[in-house]
């Protein structure tokens, strides 16, 4: 028997692709504002790169609020902890061997990928220690857990200050990621910002391949829909929580790496300077949605751009206006993940 | 009589509530017992309570013998009980499909699932054939029972416990999911049914047993009970000819 498809089978319903044209109607939208074709496939390209980082840092989030409705306002010190262990990293690479500062490509993302192991690293342990002291103590309880993990937040911050310095530390990008890549149609796109959208699209594939195609992922779907039904299917919720937050921790240290080196400075409230955005991203995209986090974040990102280039001042709100203007359209998110 | 589950002085409390007042229940192997009692006598509570869903704040749930009310909820399931709840716990953005992969436990891809026992499966809840790829949120509240029940068929389990299956269904959808309970007896399966609907409670149990304020008010086989309509009335407040 064909389990895949086994016969008379209604099929499955189609594929929910407006929130897709969202994002479409972002970038048509700015066109004719923007005005030069060059300036907006820049524009865009920068876009997508950023919600492709804001992706990155927020696919985690998301999977631990859905999964054990878990409101972690200190993802952001995982965020803050990986774009220091880049300043670290790299500027030993740079001293030791001159990784960071030689012209070849290759040495440079070998650096690169060197930083974003060791962010993940230390953020992914410290993703473990938080959740074992922290969360864990305050499960099902959504107030403590805003109070419990801002706490996080700020001790973890200070405790940053404490190895790193509380000044802000340059983090400049190695020099053959900062060049410009000259594309058809006079339009521009750094290298780095191409890396990122790489490292953005890779991480979204392994995300919905694991989810979509493995058991694990099927239980983490299903969990995030109804935990108490899958432990009542014999599968323990709680440890593979702690999996996915520690997962998910790692990610945001990635994400942190690459929004340093975007960013090119690091503060130790960088964590706290994004937790907003990413927050903002995953309510757009419906809590606990991963594909939901994906869209929302490529449209913060968008917008955030065409924003910035328009009307800087109205850059600082726009995400906040996308948000409204996504829940009056669809009030769960743009992929609702169902009732819990 | 040989016992596969026992509760013994029960007491569950949730929050400042205490629902349960020392309960105790015997579920005999390879017989259907109906949990009957009217509603927030404690049968869902008492329920939960097997699958420690809700802790026994005192008093003992022996599964063969074995104490089981210390044990968490993934850790008893893994003993072989099934648990199909009031709300049937589907997976509503999943597939019949990945319901299905998603309790068998023994399965880690389609190909593993015993192919007989799906067939079988199908054979008592053709919908699931039908529905196989579509999005089990969207199926009917009958076919979704079905699903639930055929979710907790689809590996052999010691016991099966399933809440009010029958509510809010269709009387020709209810004769169906009768039938299909029959099959599962025939199976030789073991099954606690908690069921406000005394003539599909009537139809399968063997033995019965009812709740009344958070205690056992009553047990004996389901054919003393279904002749008794004195027995029905003092305990239920119906009698068997209004259901008729």
């Amino acid at each position: 028997m064909n389990l895949s498809t086994p016969a008379a089978s209604v099929p499955a319903p189609r594929f929910d692709a407006w929130p897709l044209a969202l994002l479409a109607a972002i970038a048509l939208l700015a066109l004719p504002l923007v005005g030069d074709a060059a300036n907006w496939a820049t524009l865009t390209l920068a876009g997508l790169a950023m919600g492709l980082i804001v992706f990155v840092i927020a696919s985690g989030l998301t999977l631990v609020f859905g999964l054990m409705d878990v409101l972690n306002f200190g993802h952001g010190v995982f965020i803050a902890l990986g774009a220091f262990m880049a300043t670290t990293v790299l500027g030993a690479m740079g001293v030791a061997g001159g990784w960071a500062g030689r012209e070849s490509l290759a040495a440079n993302l070998g650096a690169v990928a060197a930083a974003a192991s060791a962010g993940m690293l230390i953020a992914g342990a410290a993703g473990l220690v938080f959740e074992r002291v922290l969360v864990r103590p305050v499960y099902g309880m959504h107030l403590k857990q805003i109070l419990v993990t801002t706490g996080g937040m700020i001790v973890g911050e200070e405790l940053i200050k404490l190895a790193w310095g509380p000044q802000m530390v340059a983090l400049p990008l190695p020099p053959a990621l900062s060049d410009v890549l000259l594309l058809p149609g006079e339009v521009t796109l750094e290298k780095f910002r191409l890396l990122a959208m790489l490292v953005g699209l890779l991480v979204f594939a392994a995300l919905l391949l694991v989810l979509n195609r493995t058991k694990l992922g099927l239980l983490i779907r299903a969990g995030v829909l109804d935990r108490e039904m899958v432990e009542a299917l014999g599968y323990p919720v709680r440890r593979l929580f702690v999996g996915v937050f520690a997962v998910g921790a790692a990610l945001a240290g990635l994400g942190g790496v690459m929004w340093g080196l975007y960013q090119q400075t690091v503060t130790p409230q960088i964590g706290a300077q994004v937790n907003t955005l990413i927050f903002i991203v995953i309510i757009i995209g419906g809590l606990g949605s991963t594909l939901g986090c994906f869209v929302g974040a490529l449209a913060v990102g968008l917008l955030a751009n065409y924003a910035g280039f328009l009307a800087p001042k109205a850059a600082l709100f726009s995400h906040i206006a996308l948000m409204a203007a996504v829940l009056l359209w669809r009030p769960q998110g743009l992929y609702p993940v169902g009732a819990k | 009589m040989s016992h596969l589950l026992e509760l013994r002085g029960v007491h569950t409390h949730i929050g400042d509530y205490r629902i349960l007042h020392g309960v105790d229940l015997a579920v005999p192997r390879g017989e259907l017992t109906v949990l009957l009692g009217r509603n927030g006598a404690g049968k869902t509570t008492t329920l939960r309570t097997i699958m420690g869903l809700w802790r026994a704040a005192q008093g003992e749930v022996r599964f063969d013998g074995a104490a089981i009310h210390t044990l968490d909820t993934p850790a008893i399931a893994r003993l072989g009980l099934a648990y199909v709840p009031e709300n049937m716990g589907i997976f509503g953005t999943l597939s019949v499909r990945e319901n299905l992969l998603l309790a068998a436990r023994g399965a880690r891809t389609l190909d593993q699932i015993d192919t007989a026992r799906l067939e079988w499966l199908f054979g008592l809840f053709p919908a699931l054939r039908k529905f196989w790829l579509y999005p089990a949120g969207k199926l009917s509240g009958g076919q979704k029972q079905m699903l639930a029940i055929a979710r907790a068929m689809i590996e052999p389990r010691r016991l099966l416990l399933i809440d009010e299956p029958s509510k809010g269904l269709a009387p020709a959808i209810v004769l169906n999911l009768i039938e299909a309970l029959r099959e599962l007896k025939r199976a030789d399966a073991t099954v606690l049914l908690v069921e406000q609907n005394f003539a599909m409670a009537r139809a399968l149990g063997d033995q019965v047993a009812v709740m009344d304020d958070g205690r056992i008010v009553h047990r004996g086989a389901m054919a003393e009970l279904a002749e008794d309509e004195a027995l029905q009335q003092r305990l239920l407040g119906l009698s068997l000819g209004a259901h008729q």
